[in-house]
C-alpha cells in the first residue's frame, strides 16, 4: 500500500518537552561504549568549556525516534510499519545537547518518493530549547520495503 | 573546548586511524534500553529470520555511534561536529556467541572548507561488508 502523498509537509509537535539529564547521557554513553569524560564528568566538561556534561552526537536520535514514531503511526499516512527500515540518518548541529537542556521537537514530513519497488519517506525534526534556541536537526529517511509495489509510481 | 587537531595541520587525504569496535548481543540489549529502540529484529533471532534477515542485526544507530566515535576521538571535542550523516547500506549481523560481530571504521579528510571546517568521509565494514555508505562528518577544527 502506498504512502498517502497528501501528508507531505505535515508537521508534528512533541506532545511534551524532553529533559536531558546527566544520568541518561551516561547511560547512552555506556551503551555505545564511549568512555569520553565529557559525557560523564561535570568537572571535565566544565574544563572543556561546557556548562555541564554534553551528549554524544547520536544522542538526539532519542528525540528523533519519538518524532518518527508520531509520524509513522499517523493512520492517515497509511504506512506499514512492519516493512520499515532505517535508510539514512543525518544530524545538523548548532551545539551539542547538554545536561539541563529542556527541548521540544517539531517534525515535518519533508519528502516522499519511490525508488525501485520501495517508498522513501524523509522526516526532518528540529530540536530546540523551550527558549527557542536551535540545538540540532535530525533528518531521518525511512525505507518502506515493497511500499510502491501496489502503489502509483 | 578546543580541538586537538589543528586545521592547518590537516590536508585532504589525511587519514583517521582505523578502529575496531566489537558488538555482542548484550551490547544490543543495552543499546535498546538506552535509546528506547526495542525493535524485535535487534534481539529476537526467530522474528529477525521470519522477516528475511540472516539473524539478529545491530541497530543502525549503534553503528553510527561507533563510527562517530572515530571522529570525536580524533578531533578531541565532540562539540566540534557540525554535521554528521550516514546511509545504512547493509545490516551488521550479530551472532549468538561470545565474540559477536566487529565493526571496522576508518576515515579520511576529503575536503577543507572555510571557517576551519573539514569534511571527513567515513567507511564502516563488518564481516567484510560495507555497512555504512556515503557517510560524512563535517567538523570545525582549531
Amino acid at each position: 500500500m502506498a504512502i498517502n502523498r497528501d501528508l507531505l509537509g505535515r508537521v508534528y509537535r512533541s506532545p511534551e518537552p524532553y529533559e536531558v539529564t546527566r544520568g541518561k547521557i551516561r547511560e547512552f554513553a555506556d551503551a555505545i561504549q564511549d568512555p569520553n569524560p565529557v559525557y560523564r564528568d561535570t568537572a571535565e566538561a566544565k574544563a572543556a568549556g561546557y556548562a555541564d556534561v554534553i551528549a554524544p552526537p547520536t544522542f538526539p536520535i532519542i528525540m528523533g525516534m519519538e518524532a518518527a514514531g508520531q509520524a509513522v503511526t499517523d493512520p492517515e499516512l497509511r504506512l506499514d510499519f512492519s516493512m520499515v527500515v532505517h535508510g539514512d540518518q543525518r544530524f545538523r548541529y548548532s551545539r551539542p545537547l547538554q545536561a539541563g537542556d529542556v527541548v521540544t521537537t517539531v517534525t515535518t514530513i519533508s519528502d516522499i518518493k519511490v525508488l525501485g519497488g520501495n517508498e522513501l519517506i524523509t522526516l526532518e525534526s528540529e530540536i530546540s530549547t523551550l527558549a527557542g534556541e536551535h540545538v540540532v536537526t535530525s533528518v531521518n529517511m525511512l525505507v518502506v520495503r515493497g511500499g510502491a509495489a501496489q502503489g502509483e509510481k | 573546548m578546543t580541538t586537538t587537531v589543528r586545521y592547518d595541520d590537516v590536508e585532504v587525504g589525511t587519514e583517521l586511524p582505523e578502529q575496531t569496535y566489537p558488538v555482542r548481543r548484550l551490547d544490543l540489549i543495552r543499546y535498546a534500553g538506552a535509546s528506547g529502540d526495542f525493535n524485535v529484529i535487534h534481539w529476537n533471532e526467530r522474528v529477525a529470520k521470519s522477516v528475511g534477515l540472516p539473524g539478529v542485526i545491530a541497530h543502525g544507530m549503534l553503528t553510527m555511534a561507533e563510527a562517530g566515535r572515530l571522529v570525536t576521538d580524533w578531533v578531541g571535542d565532540p562539540g566540534a561536529i557540525v554535521e554528521y550523516g550516514v546511509r545504512f547500506s547493509a545490516p551488521v549481523v550479530v551472532p549468538d556467541d561470545d565474540q559477536g560481530a566487529e565493526i571496522v571504521v576508518s576515515g579520511k579528510v576529503t575536503e577543507k572548507r572555510g571557517d576551519n571546517q573539514v569534511v571527513i568521509a567515513i567507511t564502516a565494514r563488518s564481516g567484510g561488508v560495507k555497512v555504512l555508505a556515503r557517510s560524512t562528518a563535517v567538523v570545525r577544527l582549531a
